[in-house]
């Protein structure tokens, strides 16, 4: 019964905020601690409706910065957990974020984008958060991030944000944005026994208080993970820490831990990314898009295709770690590259950083999506 | 040069983490006493040692989560109980204490300190007061009294401080005590009756810091400030002293009331559960 | 082939609940694809309020209205607002007791708002010009927008949305105008 509930299978009609939520509870979610924030609030709303109908902890926090500090907590503890918010909020989690990465404590985060800088336009859309999830925490480190452009993906990306923390002990963010969050959509649940559940690596038994939590055995480079209260007294801190979890200020350790920290996403980057190509195969102008930008921008490649110009749209599904070998490989068989996104250009320069080309953009700071006739208009200048 | 004799055995060392001594705290530091009256009450709770966990912030009091050999975690500055907070709701079995100091729980985790009071959520607060900064050097925090220097207020403390066990009390715990680092036995007792107590917790500990107060505030040396709390301190009975008499000054000669401020039987936050038909 | 819906009236008569009940008939049950949106800004709060729905036989790429092919409009500040950005040959439904249309609209009207009220309660008008938009329209068959009522009601209001829905759908629509949407294409 309490499978059921969890896992709504079925057609539904839902907005992508919502979606989200469905995918936290198919994902075995038991944990949500959050603060009400335009555009994810639905998010919250949903789950203080769904989470305790499954025996599971939904807290509204007095702030974002304790709420991203519960869900550590609770994850910590074992749970799948997760918080959602906007810019504002993602702001004030940026410190614990990092330390989930240095304490390799699994997470998810939803990053429903709004107009930003600061307040902004809390109601409208914006995707300018990109780079803030990706630096937005002091210190070296590798994020993981998806961008979901359907409310569908909303769904699917969120259980494979859980598999993907899980898996390699990170935080996991969705960058969300307000029209793939309230926009709604069909959203097909499928069967309980489709929903892909990777779980945590696991340490051995408890060996009389020896146990050596960051100690890598694996050449995926992470390590297992104990949970409080199952007798290994294991010690965690945002320290520098050696293998057995002590503090170490020394510079050979924290140069060890940074690097494996770090090499644990770059390493497995192939296992994270998800891309999807649309004509790809003979394209001469290369249109890159993400999240909602990205349907404007399939519209515009597939109405160029029947003019006759040969174009072709990758979308990014995943948006950290980056996909650079891809990148440099197409950047070899086109001539030319427009990057569709709802911001002044953070994606964009990424891309001319990774292939050393010339990017066309097509830049919105937020507020609407980017029409289809834009990018229609850019893909025709350069084909011109 | 008299030889001296380490002993073998400690009867913490199975809960303190050996291999991590000395700790960092200096000459005179109170911290010391009262992460050995928590270690005691783990040792003498009825809660079994691996269903304890420790969670600290940052700053000297910060540190104790890591010398504990039970579960322990070192988080961010002033973030320690919203974590234990996630921690206790999400494994309900657990004994969950954050062991933290008054910067830590008060200036910059001030907001989730009150808020987690006000929820009532059950579990246990530590907080180390010793009127200052003490890790980085002695500054002034939310308990400095006004007047008081340190080393970002050379001419005195501008601000009118905390006063701990009234903001608790106002603020929902179900269980408020303060004492002070010559109370060994009452910090052991209130802590392990802390334990047996539903809902949110919070026991106050006065310590010194010579080096980051006594020196600056004319109190030569942790023994002295000792020797002050034995002087001043007057134990409430029931409650009976409230409001603005509990505030503090260590400079000024009158009481420092000590004892239990609140001891009362809200109910304690619980996930909402709803049954499915 | 793309549509564009726009269903408007002022807050509190039911036009997002209207637009979602269009929208799930067509994306759940009928074999389209349909996308809803609607205005969450402050301006969103008072006035008119919309629910905007793109229909399509495949994917949708572009999810919002731009150019309405259907404009529903149950205020006349609704009407006013919106008529505009509709298409100039747009087809146009209206409670006709509660809004004028300018000369020239291809309009189907119904008083959906007294029918409502004869049938006890004025706050399923919607529904009625649910049932309306079914039968001028032909854009969805009734069975699917029942079922999309049946799942998306509280059950005890499902009896009265019902006798809502029938009495748009089985309200005389005048022949003459009659213009198969969405079945042309």
């Amino acid at each position: 019964m309490m499978d059921d509930l969890r896992v709504l299978t079925g057609k539904h009609f839902m907005n992508g905020d919502e979606a989200c939520a469905e995918g936290a509870l198919a994902a075995g979610c038991t944990f949500f601690g959050g603060y009400p924030i335009t555009p994810s609030t639905e998010i919250a709303e949903h789950l203080a409706r769904r989470l305790p109908e499954v025996d599971s902890v939904f807290i509204q926090m007095e702030d974002e910065l304790g709420s991203m500090a519960a869900i550590l907590g609770a994850s910590a503890a074992g749970a799948r957990s997760m918080t959602a918010t906007s810019g504002p909020g993602l702001s004030l989690m940026m410190e614990n974020l990092g330390l989930a990465v240095m304490l390799e404590i699994p997470c998810v985060v939803v990053d429903v984008q709004r107009g930003s800088p600061s307040t902004g336009l809390p109601t409208m859309p914006g995707q300018s958060d990109v780079m803030q999830a990706r630096w937005g925490s002091h210190g070296d480190y590798e994020i993981v991030a998806y961008s979901p452009w359907s409310a569908q993906e909303m769904f699917d990306l969120t259980i494979l944000a859980f598999n993907i923390a899980d898996r390699y002990r990170t935080p996991v963010l969705i960058l969300g944005d307000e029209v793939v969050g309230h926009m709604i959509e069909r959203v097909v649940i499928p069967p309980k026994e489709q929903i892909d559940h990777w779980g945590r690596k696991r340490p051995k038994e408890p060996d009389n208080g020896r146990y050596e939590p960051f100690k890598v055995e694996d050449a995926d480079l992470v390590p297992p993970m104990v949970h409080a209260g199952e007798g290994y007294r294991v010690h965690f801190t945002g320290l520098t820490h050696d293998e057995r979890g002590y503090p170490d200020m020394s510079a050979k350790t924290h140069h060890q831990l940074v690097t494996r920290l770090v090499n644990k996403i770059r390493n497995n980057a192939d296992q994270i990314i998800r891309t999807e190509g649309y004509y790809l195969d003979d394209a001469q102008i290369l249109v890159v898009a993400y999240g909602c930008t990205a349907r404007s921008a399939q519209r515009a490649v597939r109405e160029a295709r029947q003019k006759g110009i040969q174009v072709g749209l990758l979308r990014l599904i995943s948006l950290w770690p980056f996909p650079e070998a891809l990148f440099q490989e197409l950047a070899e068989k086109v001539d030319t590259i427009i990057v569709a996104e709802m911001n002044l250009g953070q994606m964009s320069r990424e891309i001319q950083r990774v292939t050393g080309r010339p990017v066309r953009g097509v830049f919105h700071a937020g507020g609407e999506m980017i029409p289809p006739e834009s990018i229609l208009e850019a893909i025709r200048e350069a084909a011109a | 040069m008299t030889a001296v004799k380490v002993a073998d055995e400690h009867p913490l060392d199975a809960i303190i983490r050996a291999d991590r001594m000395p700790h960092i705290w200096c000459p005179g530091c109170g911290i010391g006493i009262v992460m050995r009256c928590y270690a005691q009450a783990i040792l003498d709770s009825q809660v079994p040692v691996d269903q304890h966990v420790v969670i600290s912030g940052i700053g000297c009091s910060g540190r104790v989560a890591g010398y504990m050999n039970i579960d322990s975690y070192h988080t961010t500055h002033g973030r320690a109980i919203p974590f234990a907070l996630g921690m206790k709701l999400a494994k309900p079995e657990l004994m969950t204490t954050v062991f933290s100091g008054d910067g830590d729980l008060v200036a910059i985790g001030g907001n989730h300190l009150i808020h987690a009071a006000r929820r009532n959520v059950d579990i246990n607060v530590i907080c180390v007061n010793n009127f200052n900064y003490g890790m980085t050097g002695g500054q002034v925090g939310p308990t400095t009294p006004q007047g008081a220097r340190g080393t970002t207020a050379p001419y005195g403390n501008p601000e009118l401080p905390f006063n701990l066990p009234y903001l608790l009390s106002a603020s929902g715990a179900n269980f408020v005590a303060r004492w002070t680092t010559i109370h060994v036995r009452q910090i052991r007792e209130d802590i392990l009756y802390a334990f047996t107590r539903p809902g949110f917790t919070f026991i106050e500990v006065l310590a010194p810091c010579p080096v980051g107060f006594g020196k600056l505030n004319n109190i030569e040396d942790g023994l002295e400030e000792m020797e002050l709390y034995r002087q001043r301190c007057v134990r409430v009975r029931d409650g009976d002293v409230r409001g603005d008499d509990l505030n503090i000054d260590l400079r000024e000669d009158k009481p420092i009331y000590v004892g239990r401020f609140a001891d009362r039987d809200r109910p304690p936050y619980e996930p909402v559960k709803v049954e499915v038909k | 082939m793309r549509q564009e819906i726009r269903i408007a009236g002022f807050g509190g008569q039911g036009v997002v609940l209207a637009g979602y009940v269009l929208g799930k008939a067509l994306a759940l049950y009928a074999g389209r694809e349909a996308v809803m949106t609607q205005s969450h800004g402050p301006e969103a709060r008072g006035g008119a309020s919309s629910a905007d729905l793109v229909v399509s036989e495949g994917p949708i790429a572009y999810p919002f209205v731009q150019q309405p092919d259907i404009l529903v409009a149950l205020s006349q500040e609704a009407y006013t607002k919106f008529r505009p950005s509709a298409k100039p040959e747009a087809l146009i439904l209206i409670d006709q007791d509660l809004v004028k249309s300018q000369e020239g609209d291809h309009v189907y009207v119904i008083p959906a708002t007294q029918l409502a009220e004869d049938l006890g309660r004025r706050i399923v008008a919607n529904v009625v010009m649910l049932g309306y938009f079914t039968a001028v329209t032909g854009l969805v068959d009734p069975g699917s927008m029942i079922k999309a009522l049946e799942t998306s009601v509280k059950a005890k209001t499902l009896p009265l949305n019902m006798s809502a829905f029938h009495t748009g759908l089985e309200y005389q629509v005048d022949l003459e105008n009659k213009v198969a949407m969405g079945r042309t294409s």
